[in-house]
């Protein structure tokens, strides 16, 4: 098992954002919470980043407890993330911005052949690597979310609705990137308001509602529930 | 003529200590009020290596940058960090308290009288037809200007540069990708008031006479600069330095000496009123 959260509670000052919840991450999953806004996901990526810090419970990863470290420290044992609404640095250029994505890394045979693959997953940003990031289209500069994130070389990606504000078409394709990546071995996390994508793509996922677990099951199971459509599919 | 000369010489230590401002503001949106003192500590700090130690000009406008870099940091370290997720205002005003704990206690130490700059250097002058222009002026323009480019390689090409850029853009996201903030931030306020000490040493040297409150107006005026560059942009602080200088000789040129505070806080209200986010600044878009 490669992350475990184990009765996590995190409060926003007087708001319980998340009551106990219980998941796991095995090693080459792609795993999906899936949920509608306000029911915690986010919340629950920033504290496995170590941005926010759980009013109780544990996240345990790799065999260690990390609910009490630094983000930094959590970055360098190999979590990085791709936050929601894509976050990347406005005034550095795309090469700036994927150099930032390796801060942490001093081997510069590998990260020259890293960089060499993320311009090859995502050819855009090659072309594009010297222009402003700020002038990239919101897909490019989802791509360029996720190049900055796998450049820190993680063992596991948190993804944080990676599909908002797309194009249809780019939606499409960032999912094909998702599966992709995990077939190169980085386990990923996704967090979506998007269900019925991402459950498509999920090895097994959780329904979170209000804070708490709901459901769980393997994506294709989800997809087929009930409760599950009737509530998030639309039907 | 003669005034430019004199405006540019003035204009790149207002240039130098714009930066500080502009680069701190940048990355933690503080007005570190205490800027300008550390100018101060710069030109003290000048005044006893120089004295006492018998240092050269290049050694003591290295130590004092030094000198000043581990100021900021301690400062930075003692008085803005624990107020890191205190409302903006809270900093502001201990900026404001940092600055008169600076002033005050190096008069009380040091007492507040104003003391002559040793001389370090033999003053030269030299004419240019109807301009005459003094080594010091050449040495000011000259190391000002180099310590801005270097400061904008270090900006630029440097990792710790390109982290101090994205954390100023977006901390949060720069934490999800390793970057230490705090060092971050430590490193800033080390460039910026390295910048203010040499400023400081090198207005010893220019004005010839340094006290402990002797930072108090060239602080306001050099933050006037960086808002009128684009506050938060390095270039705009350059720029807002020099046209500050050369506005404030022009104004003694044309008679009005005892307008020239006024003409440059003039300045800062018409910029704030027509184009607050300065010459450079663009107008801020969201992105969402």
């Amino acid at each position: 098992m490669l992350l475990q959260v184990e009765d996590l509670s995190v409060n926003y000052g007087v708001i319980h954002a998340v009551k106990g919840v219980n998941f796991e991450v095995n090693e080459g999953e792609i795993v999906s919470l899936i949920g509608a806004n306000g029911a915690g996901k986010t919340t629950i990526l920033k504290t496995i980043s170590g941005l926010m810090r759980p009013a109780g419970g544990k996240i345990v990863y790799d065999g260690h407890e990390i609910q009490k470290f630094k983000s930094q420290k959590i970055v360098a044992g190999g979590i990085s993330q791709v936050p929601e609404g894509r976050r990347i640095f406005a005034g550095l250029t795309v090469m700036e911005n994927l150099q930032m994505g390796a801060f942490l890394r001093k081997n510069r045979d590998a990260l020259k052949k890293d960089y060499q693959e993320v311009f090859e997953r995502f050819p855009v940003l090659q072309e594009r690597k010297n222009q402003d990031a700020a002038t990239l289209s919101g897909g490019e500069q989802q791509m360029l979310a996720m190049g900055r994130a796998l450049m820190a070389k993680p063992k596991l990606l948190l993804m944080d609705e990676p599909s908002m504000g797309l194009a249809p078409i780019f939606i499409n394709e960032i999912f094909d990137i998702i599966q992709a990546i995990k077939q190169q071995g980085t386990t990923v996390l996704l967090i979506e308001q998007n269900a019925s994508k991402a459950l498509s793509i999920a090895d097994r996922g959780y329904v979170l509602a209000t804070g708490n677990i709901l459901m769980t099951g393997t994506g294709k199971e989800l997809l087929a529930n009930k409760d599950v459509q009737k509530a998030y599919l639309g039907g | 003529m003669q005034q430019l000369v004199n405006g540019l010489s003035l204009g790149s230590i207002y240039a130098l200590l714009a930066l500080g401002y502009t680069m701190v503001y940048g990355i933690i949106k503080l007005i570190n009020f205490a800027h300008g003192d550390i100018y101060m500590l710069g030109a003290f700090w000048g005044y006893y290596v120089i004295n006492q130690l018998h240092f050269n000009f290049w050694l003591a406008l290295a130590s004092a940058m030094l000198f000043c870099a581990l100021v900021g940091v301690v400062i930075e370290y003692l008085a803005y960090r624990p107020l890191r997720n205190s409302p903006r205002i809270a900093a502001l005003i201990t900026a404001i308290g940092v600055s008169f704990l600076l002033e005050n206690g190096m008069a009380y130490m040091f007492s507040s009288n104003v003391r002559s700059f040793p001389q370090v250097m033999k003053v030269k002058q030299y004419h240019l037809g109807s301009v005459s222009i003094s080594n010091i002026q050449i040495l000011i323009l000259a190391v000002s200007i180099i310590l801005m480019i270097l400061l904008q390689l270090i900006v630029r090409k440097t990792k710790m540069g390109k982290a101090m850029r994205a954390v100023s853009v977006d901390p949060a996201a720069a934490q999800l990708i390793g970057i230490n903030i705090d060092r971050t931030i430590s490193f800033t306020f080390a460039l910026g008031s390295a910048m203010a000490g040499a400023a400081g040493v090198m207005i010893g040297l220019y004005y010839n006479s340094i006290d402990p409150l002797m930072g108090m107006t060239p602080g306001i005026k050099a933050f006037v600069a960086a808002v009128l560059g684009g506050i938060g942009l390095i270039p705009g602080a350059a720029i807002g330095g020099f046209v500050i200088g050369l506005l404030e000789t022009l104004m003694q040129a044309l008679g009005f000496s005892a307008f020239k505070d006024a003409a440059v806080y003039a300045v800062l209200i018409i910029i704030l009123l027509i184009r607050p986010a300065g010459i450079l600044g663009k107008k801020i878009k969201e992105k969402v």
